[in-house]
């Protein structure tokens, strides 16, 4: 039988007149439940009131239209069809599909006409739910071209992972890792609960992470580790900055995307400091570690020993690899400009003319677009390269992908897929037709 | 007989028959398939959970420690509560993760007729103690008995 615990919703919390105004309903029955759903969650998690939402756009994870997921489609239908909607515009995670992608008879039967069949109807929701744009799909909203950037200090409600992880740490903005649909229910009523990583003390770091590596240490290979150690705890990295320098340039944003990625999906962190190099490590340095840490030391050597231990779950592990995807989390645009140099230089040398495993490069629309501009996109089309915008994780979560052998150089999309991982050198490799 | 005090994040009584995880169970994995290819039954597809692969999830009281994966874990367990695919309850050792707090918030506000119980922080002691198929019953405040 369902019981009742929850005729005090809202008592643990101090909540505001409007805040209680809504929730008794003076905005109707459906914003009502809305706000009921945000308190309930942050109660659960010991939250003592409820903050307004400060960043200029949201950023949604759901972008898919499964057809697993149909309740939830209902319960769109039903905030839009009660005015519930958030009053500010949004992006959401790349879509699932792109005809550019290699892909079988049978995979295009099974997405189009089974798995993503409510696509096209998704979409139209999220559009009147207050979507950017037609382009505004992409795990990485944050790049200049995208533009959703939240300013140090803003409070999001956010739930990709890898969004959330980089927004915390390298623009110090304020988000907790929430749920789908969690994200759209605080951008619904405009305020999160504060709890978590919105807070000071749950933004202090509980390990100490020293990097004692020979050489500039693999993003994503770095953060796996980090993240399979501390999981959901927060890491303060020393040694880092004597590889990445102390300023947040392209280059060392873009390490950080992967390399934060690859905690929050390897782990589940949500915020990590860097010495010398992130916005708050900078202001406040060592006054972010807690009184007592665990310290992990990372050389080579352990390095070594994580890349080494990651299962591959091919069926066939010598398999030659079909298909490669790079950009888990979507490329920024130098990225996809030094991918291209690389892919060309590589080929020259060996005297080649074409990659020799299908390669998707993914970034978001608006990088894509730029990157067109750009003589690399000459260079690498001509190479066989693709450019597409869909989100690899949502092509490859079926199982008839399980049965492709896909390599990699993302860790987010090992964790979640078949696909196997490696370095960014054994990836180029093996594409312009080296053995490894 | 044991009994065990959590704290109620869901509520609800009932009684039934314990399906057991010794590892955090991964949602979207475990629940895929059974929402995309109408298995009512629910059966687990999770091939890297070795204690709930290929064994049915619907009706049973799932004891685990918490939730990991995907951020869609939430809007996957309010699905399968939605489509009567859910676990008859959850019973959490650790303190519930956000992604199950989602998904057993969304269910317990959105959907009418539809009871999923869900109690969290029963212990370390209550994961080692409970068995595949034993009793389950959830009384009243967050107790939970073990026969």
């Amino acid at each position: 039988m369902k019981g009742s615990c929850c005729e005090d919703i809202g008592e643990i919390m101090i909540l505001t007149k409007e805040q209680e105004a809504v929730l008794k309903g003076q905005e109707g029955e459906v914003k009502a439940k809305v706000m009921e759903t945000v308190i309930r969650y942050g109660e659960i998690f010991g939250a003592d009131s409820l903050v307004e939402i400060t960043s200029d756009q949201h950023h949604f994870v759901t972008s898919f239209g499964l057809k697993a997921l149909t309740p939830i489609y209902e319960l769109f239908d039903t905030l839009i069809e009660a005015g519930a909607v958030p009053d500010k515009k949004f992006t959401a995670d790349p879509r699932p599909l792109d005809d550019a992608v290699p892909s079988s008879f049978l995979q295009d039967f099974v997405f189009k006409k089974f798995m993503y069949s409510k696509q096209e109807e998704y979409e139209a929701q999220l559009k009147k739910l207050g979507l950017l744009n037609e382009d505004a799909f992409t795990c990485t909203c944050y790049m200049d071209e995208v533009g959703n950037i939240p300013k140090e200090g803003d409070i999001l409600s956010w739930s990709e992972s890898s969004a959330v992880v980089y927004a915390n740490s390298v623009l110090g903005a304020r988000c907790n890792r929430n749920s789908g649909v969690m994200d759209l229910m605080g951008a619904i009523v405009g305020y999160v609960p504060n709890f978590g990583l919105l807070t000071d003390e749950g933004r202090k770091a509980s390990w100490e992470i020293q990097v004692k590596t020979s050489k500039k240490p693999e993003a994503q290979l770095l953060g796996s580790a980090i993240g399979m150690k501390v999981m959901e705890d927060v890491p303060y990295i020393t040694g880092l900055d004597a590889w990445l320098g102390n300023e947040l340039n392209d280059d060392v944003k873009a390490y950080l995307k992967d390399f934060g990625a690859a905690t929050a999906s390897n782990g589940a962190v949500g915020l990590f400091h860097v010495e010398n190099l992130t916005p708050e490590a900078k202001r406040l340095g060592r006054y972010l570690l807690r009184d007592e840490v665990k310290t992990y030391v990372i050389d080579d050597a352990e390095l070594e020993r994580v890349y080494r231990n990651y299962p591959v779950v091919w069926k066939n592990k010598e398999a030659t690899p079909k298909l490669c995807f790079i950009g888990c989390p979507h490329l920024s645009l130098a990225q996809l400009k030094d991918w291209s140099r690389k892919v060309d230089e590589r080929l020259k040398a060996k005297g080649k003319k074409k990659l020799v495993i299908p390669t998707v490069f993914t970034a978001a629309p608006q990088v894509a677009k730029a990157f067109r501009q750009s003589p690399e996109a000459k260079m690498l089309e001509e190479r066989g390269g693709i450019v597409s915008s869909i989100c690899p994780l949502m092509y490859m979560n079926n199982p008839l992908c399980g049965k492709v052998p896909v390599i990699t150089p993302s860790n987010k999309l090992r964790t979640y897929t078949t696909a196997r991982y490696d370095t960014d050198e054994l990836i180029l490799e093996q594409i312009t037709g080296g053995k490894i | 007989m044991k009994t065990f005090q959590g704290r109620v994040i869901s509520p609800g009584t009932l009684q039934a028959k314990a399906l057991v995880s010794k590892q955090g169970l991964n949602t979207l994995a475990s629940f895929q398939k059974a929402l995309q290819f109408g298995d009512k039954e629910a059966t687990c597809g999770d091939q890297n959970n070795p204690d709930l692969y290929g064994k049915k999830m619907k009706g049973k009281a799932l004891c685990l420690p918490q939730t990991i994966g995907s951020t869609t874990g939430g809007l996957v367990l309010y699905c399968a509560c939605a489509m009567g695919r859910q676990p008859a309850c959850l019973l959490f050792s650790e303190p519930i993760d956000s992604l199950a707090a989602a998904g057993s918030i969304l269910a317990d506000v959105w959907l009418d007729n539809v009871s999923m119980p869900v109690i969290d922080s029963l212990g370390d002691d209550f994961l080692n103690y409970v068995k595949d198929d034993m009793d389950i019953e959830i009384q009243d405040k967050g107790t939970v008995v073990v026969k």
